[in-house]
């Protein structure tokens, strides 16, 4: 029992960065952890010994930051849907000034900045992916190649930013 | 028998995640086609900048609130667990005490609890040493990784443990069952000291885990450990699970990339 405790303190930083990551400020991604860490110890006589820790707890996060995170207006949307992202002029504005990568993040929906997160940071299998947020293995491809290219169109623009002149 | 190459084949080719074979395919398509080939090169320039960003989170201590979140809550402990965290308590704070370090044995009784013990001596019987801790001071790092590489049969980058505060003291070689182990002895800023044991002769093949890390508590230390195909290692020391786990997890994860 206490090995298992000390597993899920072992994915304490793994949790705190992929959280940070996914919400933006440190205030909010801390209480996700919180949250997260509570639930997991109050179900941690369900995990199996010798399963993946790892999935299992990322997957108590992102059922908390679907339930309780996500603004509610998006709830109805799907995570993955573009179009319900309108680019927003402000966070534009502040990629171009140099805060790039959360705000390049920020243009994700959802679902996408979830993918890529997970991929990119955690290193974590598709399969593994899959399971944490419940969707089909293709569907994370899908969701992995949209968030690549629209981070990489929102830090492209923000690197033309240094040949740009502000006029005032 | 080629299958045609599908974006979904680029990104598992990009994350390293494609067998031999259908890498070679994708790669000979891409070399084919410059603007996917820069499309690709522009996603690596995106992964680095988000590791870039956000790894140093990785290293941070564990805030104290969810440190205490950590702590059992004694109402929702099966009984038997309650039972032995009442006997254990009396000994002194919480889980992640302030200070104070609870007994917290491996419930696993495989080959790899031998690597915590012997951890834990070479720690109690070198850490106390004053004229000379180490065999190898840090001055000589090359020749100490060097050394103990040939040694151990194995490729041992030093980990680089600064940004967590511990600065490396030296190493020394020792003797396992079987043949050579190496110890790394680092210290904090106020001096206290945890070592390293690292032996090719505990390895996920002989216990069958893998990355997954136990603890043991031996003599009044607590000891930290990894099992890799290629070696085991554990840390000892005198300190809090919580912080020893934080430096062992970063030393393990140096030593099974080197």
């Amino acid at each position: 029992m206490d090995t298992d405790r000390a597993l899920v303190v072992a994915c304490l930083p793994s949790l705190r960065r992929y959280a940070r990551a996914l919400l933006g400020n440190q205030a909010a991604a801390d209480d996700l952890v919180q949250d997260t860490v509570e639930r997991g110890l109050s179900k941690l006589s369900w995990w199996r010994p010798g399963s993946n820790m790892r999935a299992w707890l990322f997957s108590i996060m992102h059922n908390l930051y679907v339930d309780q995170w996500r603004a509610p207006a998006c709830r109805d949307v799907p995570l993955d849907d573009d179009d319900a992202q309108l680019p927003d002029p402000e966070k534009t504005e502040t990629a171009l000034l140099g805060e790039d990568i959360d705000a390049a993040l920020a243009t994700l929906p959802a679902g996408q900045r979830e993918v890529l997160l997970l991929v990119v940071l955690e290193d974590m299998s598709y399969d593994d992916v899959a399971k944490a947020l419940q969707i089909p293995v293709g569907t994370v491809m899908s969701r992995l190649a949209r968030a690549r290219e629209k981070v990489r169109r929102a830090l492209g623009h923000s690197k033309d930013a240094g040949n740009l002149k502000v006029v005032r | 028998m080629k299958e045609p190459i599908t974006e979904a084949d680029l990104h598992a080719w990009h994350d390293g995640r494609l067998p031999a074979d259908r890498r070679a395919e994708v790669e000979e398509w891409l070399a084919a086609r410059p603007q996917e080939a820069e499309r690709f090169h522009a996603y690596r320039t995106v992964d680095t900048r988000l590791r870039q960003h956000f790894d140093h989170i990785l290293y941070q201590p564990i805030p104290s609130a969810l440190a205490t979140a950590m702590q059992p809550a004694p109402r929702r402990m099966p009984k038997m667990a309650a039972a032995w965290l009442l006997a254990v308590c009396s000994a002194g704070a919480g889980w992640f005490g302030h200070g104070a370090v609870q007994s917290i044995r491996s419930a696993r009784a495989d080959a790899s609890e031998g690597l915590a013990q012997q951890a834990a001596v070479a720690h109690a019987v070198f850490s106390p040493e004053v004229r000379h801790p180490v065999e190898v001071v840090a001055e000589q790092k090359a020749h100490l990784a060097a050394w103990l590489s040939k040694r151990l049969s194995m490729q041992l980058t030093l980990p680089q443990l600064d940004s967590l505060g511990y600065s490396l003291v030296g190493g020394r070689l020792l003797t396992g069952h079987h043949g050579a182990v190496a110890q790394l002895m680092y210290r904090d800023a106020n001096g206290k000291r945890v070592t390293l044991y690292i032996t090719p002769e505990y390895t996920a093949r002989n216990t069958k885990k893998q990355g997954d890390v136990a603890l043991a508590r031996i003599g009044g230390l607590n000891v930290a450990y990894w099992n890799d195909e290629r070696f085991g290692c554990a840390l000892a020391g005198d300190l809090p699970a919580q912080e020893l786990l934080r430096v062992g997890q970063a030393a393990y994860d140096q030593l099974e990339e080197s």
